[in-house]
């Protein structure tokens, strides 16, 4: 039968799978490299993505602040104001959109800027001010929307904040740079280390190698217990960091907040649960990954007797 | 009525091994085995014998498939080795034993592990290496000493474990690779008597050796190999010295 030689009996299983165990304790040294490594890069990773999360959803935060004002000519009536509104909320780019009426206009410049000096006041200088406050999903698209927004017949102004924009966007741009390029060099050197050390444990273990293929073991059964042990080491070495990354988070936080609470308002943290929404898959994936890989290509070059 | 599917029968019933003018060059120069030929019958004892360079080595990695022939044809146990698949070739390596000059155990298991491994990678059910392990250690005399480590072992009683972990599987044929080139003279009768009891059980030994003594006090089929070449084999032989 053609797949004879890689079906497995469930007692070879559990014999494999313990072979990987005992091979990590054959060779502690080894192994101790191995997962010190795995940790030391998902460490990294953990920490990169936990700061840049953090970042992107603080700038994100930020973008979300950013609006734009939307001022109509004197003689508009209320329908073509309706219209403008709704013309305004079917863009894609628009994520919310406020009306504000001439009096409440009024009242908010009272309390920001003029508190009890208002009573002089007997009409509302800002009777032709009522005006759309237009929030959007993504600051970079803002010039794009204010140019057709000054187009738009019955629209007499559009102030924005221009300069808000413009770093915010390049800011999220940058960070995504950098994130990317971070994480990919940081992938390459844990591929590369893995790889070198497991290399390293296969060739004290050749000789155990040769003896099996001598006495008929199939190539299944002579990578399994090596690639198991990848695995495993895998786990381990991207469960350590994730365990670390969750018991220092909040207490990390704790003391950032304690120190800048001037900034308190501003720095609106991720929870460790919304880290972890991604940070735990994608360790682990990454930790198994290496693993398997590092092992899985370094034994089939041992497997030739 | 559909024949059953049987492997097509390469040799003889009573062979194990044929050699049709097998020639083997590593790179462009002088061969390592050239245009030999011969016939293995079951159950025989076989010495092959030579100096340094006369091609014993190469004999023996053709017969284990660790190479292939550069020409000749060459069949093992109704196995084509010319053209034996790369799957295919764990399972023709079952049915051989290999016992090396420096045993090659493993030294961080002790002697009942070692013998296990055996049956362990080709995957027999846990009770019967239970059963087995124990009865092919009181075979080769080494019952009591299960638990010691190689380490603990002298060489006789370490290639006495070699002996065990090839012969647990019941092959066909033990090739036997300078069994006692590492050993003195007294344990090195031992691991010939033991290998002559296992020959006499109906294993086809084949060992390649250049000890004179051992050869000539034997009295077993000899096949000489000088550069390469078969130049004389004989049924009940002694040491050929090259003149």
């Amino acid at each position: 039968m053609r797949g004879e030689d890689t079906t497995m009996k469930i007692s070879s299983f559990f014999y494999t799978l313990w072979q990987g165990i005992k091979n990590i304790f054959r060779n502690k040294l080894f192994s101790l490299a191995s997962v010190a490594t795995i940790s030391a890069c998902l460490f990294l990773f953990g920490l990169f993505y936990s700061v840049l999360a953090n970042f992107q959803h603080i700038v994100k935060t930020a973008e979300e602040g950013v609006c734009i004002v939307v001022f109509f000519d004197e003689d508009i009536t209320d329908a073509r104001i309706e219209e403008i509104g709704d013309m305004i909320k079917r863009r894609a780019e628009v994520s919310k959109v406020n009306f504000v009426s001439a009096d409440e206009a009024w009242e908010g410049f009272k309390t920001e800027y003029l508190a009890d000096y208002s009573d002089g006041f007997l009409e509302n200088p800002l009777e032709d001010l009522s005006n759309y406050e237009v929030y959007l999903n993504d600051v970079s698209m803002q010039g794009a929307l204010v140019t057709y927004l000054e187009s738009v017949p019955g629209v007499m102004e559009v102030k924005r904040s221009e300069l808000t924009a413009l770093t915010l966007s390049n800011a999220n741009k940058l960070i995504g740079y950098i994130s990317i390029g971070i994480i990919a060099i940081l992938l390459a050197v844990s591929i590369f280390l893995i790889s070198n050390t497991v290399t390293i444990g296969i060739t004290v273990r050749k000789e155990e190698i040769s003896i099996m293929k001598y006495i008929g073991a199939t190539d299944f059964f002579v990578r399994a217990p090596f690639v198991i042990e990848g695995i495993i080491i895998g786990l381990v070495g991207a469960a350590i960091p994730l365990a670390f990354i969750y018991f220092v988070y909040n207490r990390t936080l704790n003391f950032l907040k304690e120190q800048f609470s001037v900034l308190s308002s501003l720095l609106n943290f991720l929870t460790i649960e919304e880290i972890f929404k991604n940070l735990l898959p994608v360790s682990l994936a990454i930790g198994v990954g290496i693993g398997f890989l590092g092992s899985f290509i370094t034994v089939r070059k041992h497997l030739r007797v | 009525m559909a024949l059953p599917n049987r492997k097509k029968k390469l040799m003889e019933d009573d062979e194990v091994i044929v050699m049709e003018n097998v020639s083997k060059s590593y790179q462009a120069g002088i061969p390592a085995l050239s245009n030999v030929s011969l016939k293995i019958k079951k159950g025989e004892f076989v010495f092959v014998v030579g100096d340094s360079g006369s091609g014993k080595s190469t004999f023996i990695k053709l017969l284990l498939r660790e190479i292939v022939p550069t020409e000749g044809n060459l069949y093992v146990l109704n196995y084509n080795l010319n053209k034996i698949k790369h799957r295919k070739i764990p399972k023709f390596r079952r049915n051989l034993g290999v016992v090396f000059q420096d045993f090659r155990l493993l030294k961080d298991r002790n002697v009942y592990e070692n013998v296990a491994f055996a049956q362990r990678i080709i995957q027999v059910p846990g009770k019967q290496i239970r059963k087995n392990v124990p009865k092919v250690l009181a075979t080769v005399g080494l019952a009591g000493k299960y638990k010691a480590k190689p380490g603990k072992l002298s060489g006789g009683e370490q290639q006495r474990v070699a002996i065990a972990r090839a012969l647990v599987n019941r092959p066909t044929v033990l090739l036997a690779d300078e069994p006692t080139g590492n050993l003195d003279p007294n344990n090195s009768m031992e691991i010939m008597r033991l290998l002559e009891e296992i020959n006499n059980a109906g294993t086809t030994v084949i060992m390649v050796t250049h000890n004179k003594d051992i050869v000539n006090a034997m009295q077993k089929r000899v096949i000489t190999l000088r550069k390469g070449v078969i130049v004389s084999d004989h049924e009940r032989g002694g040491y050929d010295d090259e003149d």
